[in-house]
């Protein structure tokens, strides 16, 4: 079982009142507690099981403009007023940072709504099992599946206080249900793998074990017998695992900590045209259930549905109390990253999408970490299908694809086929002129 | 004596009489505890930006029948949370064998010394040295316009206690000072990042204004990139400078040789071994032993005193990585590379120091032999595809070669690959092997681990780059 609200706010109050007897002239701390429960499974039995148990507190004094963390895992009764001495002691010998402060008191969350994020539900061990054992089943329902990388299910619950000198003091609950298969597919001396996932609040959200097993067969095979290609400059249509990664990339981009610093390829863009007019990008805390929901940001700060791009202009950046004094802009409460990020849905359907061009390479999978914030150059490793006239022709591997994001932000276009699956959402997507290296 | 049970309700008895009664009819399994203290402190934009301090004190308890692995880990050191984790445990274990020799090696090799490199040099001090650092960066020329640089400091307690009472402990110091220097010069912005580290003191690395050179580095790589042009895409030959370009190695190669991909069949190499696998002259090792190397270790995450372990001796595959779970399930012994990123994570096979040996070409020839293709010099980061083999990294200093000489430097290529073709492919293995400057962390399943790796210069004759030029 995980702790109690209460138990958290005791250790809280503890720390903050420890804190300012110091003489600490600001204080925050966060205490977290979560329990979670895992089973892996694999080649028709069980494979391992994980039981995590965590606890612990990160709190940050203040003197004056000085400031300093700590975490610590050891919060027994005789360690904690140890650990705000330590933290202190730092504080005092670290130079001073006329920017730091806690967040405005009028930003606080202060809100009722519930967002439904916590849900109760526990498996034992037995119902991970088979439900794990459901999803391998189908997935080797083809002969073309070998072997098995395994599957997981994991079923985690948290608890958490985040408090501070200014008067907030707030916590909630909250559940992530997680099932994973990965399979191997074999023919012709041609070994691929390939997985389906699903990660939710609520079990009764997950993908059925079934529809697991059979993606991840599905998504295995069709890597089978991977050609190589030709140099070239291509059309790419984006599956939606890899469009939502080049959302993340544009979100890294307009973080308030990268551009008051001047890192991003994004300074100095706001209210300009970054792509087409027809596209819009919305980070929406408040959805009941959803993965990337939340009341406050990491600093207790209330989070308002926000309009990062407006009919392809950029209209927002991502804020938090630290960085916006930087950039005299005041905290949107996106300390700690987006929430539900995601494309509002384009107006063609994916049929339309992937027959717009006579010939299209289709990309479900890239590796390797080619992005430069900096100057916006993407270069990745990829795998994928040729689309020919609209027909999934062959799988293709060992290609890169290149460009910059500046261009591919300008020429991209969305299908209609949205879903909120992740925290950070995006349709398949269609781009123009990237360079793919091949043969 | 344990220097865990203080201030708990548990002793060391008590502790061993919960192990035992709970891995008595198991194969295998430890009470693995845990006491890591770090410090990460960050200048950033002209400021000391963040002193974070961090004190993580657990248990992971595992228990192991056939090849399945029951794991619980608390930070909760205590006789009812021990007896919590032996009840879980027990849940997943339902049929006992218990058949494997228990017996681990006993050893006094020692490869860093027992220091705290946190407590041993004062956080003042270290906030003058990454001032003088800063100011240092941003005297080199006018077109410095940002500098971050950090100090990253650790020292981990470890101890494992085994069934019968057998107690095996390490300490492990571990630091790190990376300096990254951004550069603007006509509307252009790049880049260069360089760190140092391993596993002794700080001033160990920067003493005599060391830390000036690392600077200088940094500003070189920055300064190159400023003047790169867009890369080529295509097929062609590469030259791999030496250092820590043999993080393609480690992935292209080393990956697949771990334990537990070649058990479970999914890694290209599992049914190799004794097979030629590479070319002529290709000798690579994963060694635990070597003094204050990122990668070192007395002894692993399961006890296990650390070795030398030849895995590719002159193209000939000869051995993988094994931790002991791997390593009884393939009927051989475990090599010292079972590891783990903390108590809160389960042992897997895990690379050390990835080493490729020297060999009898010189760089020159190399690059002379090239009529067109690129030299890598440095890389960031690096993926691999274990069952398909492929990979890919991205350079982050590259510079073509035309008609066997070094020309102008690139930007954005990556390098992609399948490791098994890209191994016999190799056709020139240089003289200059070196070691990387200590800053490598290699990812596996959602767990760091510090590494190491070190390579000779290395002509492949053909490797796919993907730039954006065709």
């Amino acid at each position: 079982m995980i702790k109690d609200k209460n138990y958290l706010l005791n250790i809280s109050e503890r720390i903050l009142t420890k804190a300012k007897k110091l003489g600490a002239t600001d204080a925050s701390v966060v205490v977290s507690n979560s329990v979670s429960e895992d089973i892996n499974y694999r080649n028709k039995k069980i494979d391992g099981s994980t039981r995590s148990e965590n606890l612990g507190a990160e709190l940050t004094t203040y003197f004056g403009k000085k400031k300093s963390s700590l975490i610590s895992s050891n919060l027994k009764e005789n360690v904690l007023d140890e650990l705000v001495e330590k933290c202190f002691v730092a504080t005092k010998i670290t130079p001073e940072d006329e920017l730091n402060s806690l967040p405005d008191k009028d930003l606080h969350f202060k809100g009722l709504k519930e967002l439904d994020l916590f849900d109760k539900t526990h498996l034992d061990n037995k119902e991970k099992i088979d439900y794990l054992k459901e999803a391998e089943e189908v997935a080797f329902s083809s002969p073309k599946i070998v072997n098995t990388n395994g599957s997981g299910f994991s079923e985690k619950k948290s608890n958490f206080v985040l408090a501070n000198s200014n008067g907030f003091s707030d916590g909630y609950e909250n559940s992530q249900f997680t099932a994973y298969c990965e399979v191997v597919s074999k023919e012709n001396g041609s070994m691929e793998r390939d997985y389906e996932y699903s990660s939710k609040r609520f079990f009764g959200d997950l993908l059925s074990p079934k529809k697991i097993g059979k993606n991840a067969s599905k998504f295995a095979i069709r890597k089978l017998n991977p050609k190589k290609i030709k140099s070239e400059r291509m059309t790419v249509v984006f599956d939606k695992r890899i469009s939502k990664n080049i959302l993340s990339v544009f979100a890294n981009a307009i973080s308030s900590n990268v551009i008051a610093k001047g890192t991003t390829f994004l300074k100095g863009k706001e209210n300009n045209q970054i792509f087409k007019n027809d596209i819009n990008i919305v980070d929406k805390s408040d959805i009941k259930r959803a993965n990337g929901s939340k009341y406050f940001d990491n600093e207790g700060v209330k989070l308002d549905e926000l309009s990062l791009i407006e009919n392809g202009v950029l209209k927002n950046f991502l804020v938090d109390t630290y960085n916006g004094k930087k950039i005299n802009k005041r905290s949107n409460g996106r300390c700690g990253g987006t929430s539900n990020l995601f494309f509002k849905k384009g107006s063609k359907t994916f049929n339309e999408l992937i027959n717009s061009k006579q010939k299209i390479l289709y990309i479900n999978e890239t590796i390797g970490h080619g992005t430069n914030l900096i100057t916006g150059d993407y270069s990745v490793g990829a795998s994928g299908q040729i689309i020919e006239n609209g027909e999934f022709k062959y799988p293709v591997s060992e290609i890169t694809i290149a460009g910059n994001f500046n261009e591919i932000f300008k020429n991209l276009i969305l299908a209609d086929d949205l879903e909120l699956n992740y925290s950070t959402n995006s349709p398949t997507m269609l781009v123009e002129g990237i360079t793919v290296g091949g043969i | 004596m344990s220097k865990f049970f203080d201030n708990t309700d548990l002793d060391i008895n008590k502790a061993e009489s919960i192990v035992s009664s709970t891995l008595n009819n198991c194969d295998d399994g430890e009470l693995y505890l845990e006491n890591s203290k770090s410090e990460s402190i960050i200048l950033d934009d002209n400021k000391i930006k963040s002193s974070n301090f961090t004190n993580d004190v657990g248990y992971g308890f595992r228990a192991i029948t056939g090849d399945v692995v029951a794991y619980s880990h608390s930070n909760d050191i205590s006789e009812n949370s021990l007896k919590n984790s032996s009840k879980n445990l027990k849940s997943t274990l339902s049929s006992y064998k218990g058949n494997y020799d228990h017996q681990i090696k006993k050893t006094n090799q020692k490869f860093y010394k027992e220091i705290d490199p946190t407590d041993n040099k004062s956080m003042d001090s270290k906030i003058k040295l990454l001032n003088k650092i800063n100011e240092y960066a941003r005297s080199i020329d006018a077109s410095v316009k940002q500098v971050t640089a950090n100090f990253l400091g650790e020292k981990k307690d470890i101890e494992i206690l085994r069934l019968g009472g057998e107690l095996l402990t390490d300490s492990r110091p571990l630091v790190r000072v990376n300096v990254s220097i951004m550069l603007e010069k006509n509307g252009r912005k790049e880049t260069g990042v360089y760190g140092v580290g391993g596993r002794q003191s700080y001033d160990d690395y920067l003493k005599n204004e060391n830390w000036k050179s690392v600077c200088d580095e940094a500003f070189r790589i920055a300064n190159t990139n400023l003047q790169s042009k867009p890369s080529p895409a295509g097929e062609m030959k590469v030259v791999l400078g030496p250092g820590w370009p043999a993080i393609l190695i480690h992935e292209a190669i080393g990956h697949g040789l771990e334990g537990d991909f070649n058990r479970k069949k999914t890694s290209v190499f599992h049914d190799l071994v004794g097979k030629k696998v590479a070319s002529d002259g290709v000798t690579i090792i994963d060694d635990g032993t070597l003094n204050n190397r990122r990668g070192s270790l007395n002894i692993d995450d399961e006890g296990t005193p650390t070795e030398k372990t030849v895995l590719i001796e002159n193209g000939i595959l000869k051995n993988f990585m094994q931790d002991r779970l791997n390593a009884r399930l393939m009927k051989t012994k475990s090599t010292g590379n079972g590891r783990r990123e903390s108590y809160k994570h389960i042992v897997m096979p895990r690379m050390r120091n990835t080493i490729m040996l020297s060999g009898n070409n010189t760089q020159e020839e190399m690059i002379k032999s090239v009529d067109r293709g690129i030299f890598a010099v440095s890389f960031g980061g690096g993926q691999v595809d274990i069952t398909s083999g492929k990979f890919v990294f991205n350079c982050t200093e590259a510079y073509e070669i035309i008609n066997g000489k070094i020309g102008a430097p690139l930007k954005g290529a990556t390098l992609i690959g399948d490791g098994p073709s890209s191994l016999k492919e190799i056709a020139m293995v240089g003289n200059d092997m070196m070691l990387d400057p200590g800053i490598g962390t290699c990812g596996k399943a959602g767990q760091g681990v510090p590494v190491g790796v070190g390579q000779p210069s290395l002509l492949i004759n053909k490797m796919t780059v993907g730039g954006t030029q065709i």
